[in-house]
């Protein structure tokens, strides 16, 4: 079975790769600009760690820090469904980051949107190289 | 799902006024429900879809999660410290079960 799952992961990965410019960065537009409501995205404002290259696409290590934000979202772009996690600070937030494990099919942009308290957005994008995708078919 | 058991990791002191970093993991398959099964048939989205921690009855993060969170979902913020001493933390998977574990924050 893990064999299989594997075949199954690389095949997603390179078709993944080869749709990349078309139809799967506009999923994860039509995701931001959904999670947005349309208002325009400012570049930088927002950290975003991630390996380069991740050996293996099931779990990637990525931590997201916007100062002041509110939220922030993490999407995936080359992802089946582009939504990663969202990220709401409260109150009692000691910083406004966060740290966490994700799947990537295939190597792509990770995308991170900080929604900031006077309603702006700001995001950050990092490409991370998958050399064994993690969506398992 | 009887195989969901949290792993919490607090700082073992804390003082007022700063921030303190939790780490979080959850025993979770995170099922994406894009995987098939031996027999070709689909096989159902299973996840944690959110993730909370509240401290001193106040949100510290509330967490959406998709299917493309690992499974075993590790999660790791900080706290803003105060006298509080509560940490609660919940977990809410696809079906409606929830899962809290409290646990407390040694404030000196």
């Amino acid at each position: 079975m893990f064999t299989r799952r594997d075949t199954m992961a690389l095949g997603l990965g390179a078709a993944t790769i080869t749709l990349l410019p078309i139809s799967v960065h506009a999923a994860a537009d039509d995701a931001i600009a959904a999670y947005t409501g349309g208002a325009s995205v400012t570049e930088g404002g927002v950290m975003i760690t991630a390996p380069e290259i991740a050996e293996n696409g099931n779990t990637v290590p990525i931590s997201v820090e916007a100062p002041g934000a509110e939220e922030i979202a993490i999407y995936a772009d080359g992802n089946p469904t582009p939504g990663v996690a969202v990220f709401k600070f409260g109150p009692a937030a000691g910083s406004h980051r966060a740290s966490t494990r994700i799947r990537l099919g295939g190597t792509q942009d990770v995308v991170a949107v900080a929604k900031m308290p006077d309603g702006s957005f700001q995001q950050a994008a990092v490409e991370v190289k998958v050399t064994i995708g993690g969506c398992g078919g | 799902m009887s195989d969901v058991k949290p792993r919490i990791r607090l700082p073992r002191s804390a003082k007022a006024g700063q921030a303190a970093e939790v780490k979080t993991l959850v025993s979770h398959v995170m099922e994406t429900g894009l995987r098939k099964d031996a027999d070709g048939n689909t096989i159902p989205r299973m996840i944690i879809n959110r993730f909370t921690c509240e401290y001193g009855g106040e949100m510290v993060i509330d967490m959406a999660l998709e299917g493309a969170i690992s499974a075993n979902p590790y999660v790791e913020f900080d706290i803003m410290v105060s006298d509080a001493t509560d940490v609660v933390f919940t977990w809410y998977e696809d079906g409606g079960a929830v899962y809290t574990e409290t646990q407390q924050l040694s404030v000196g």
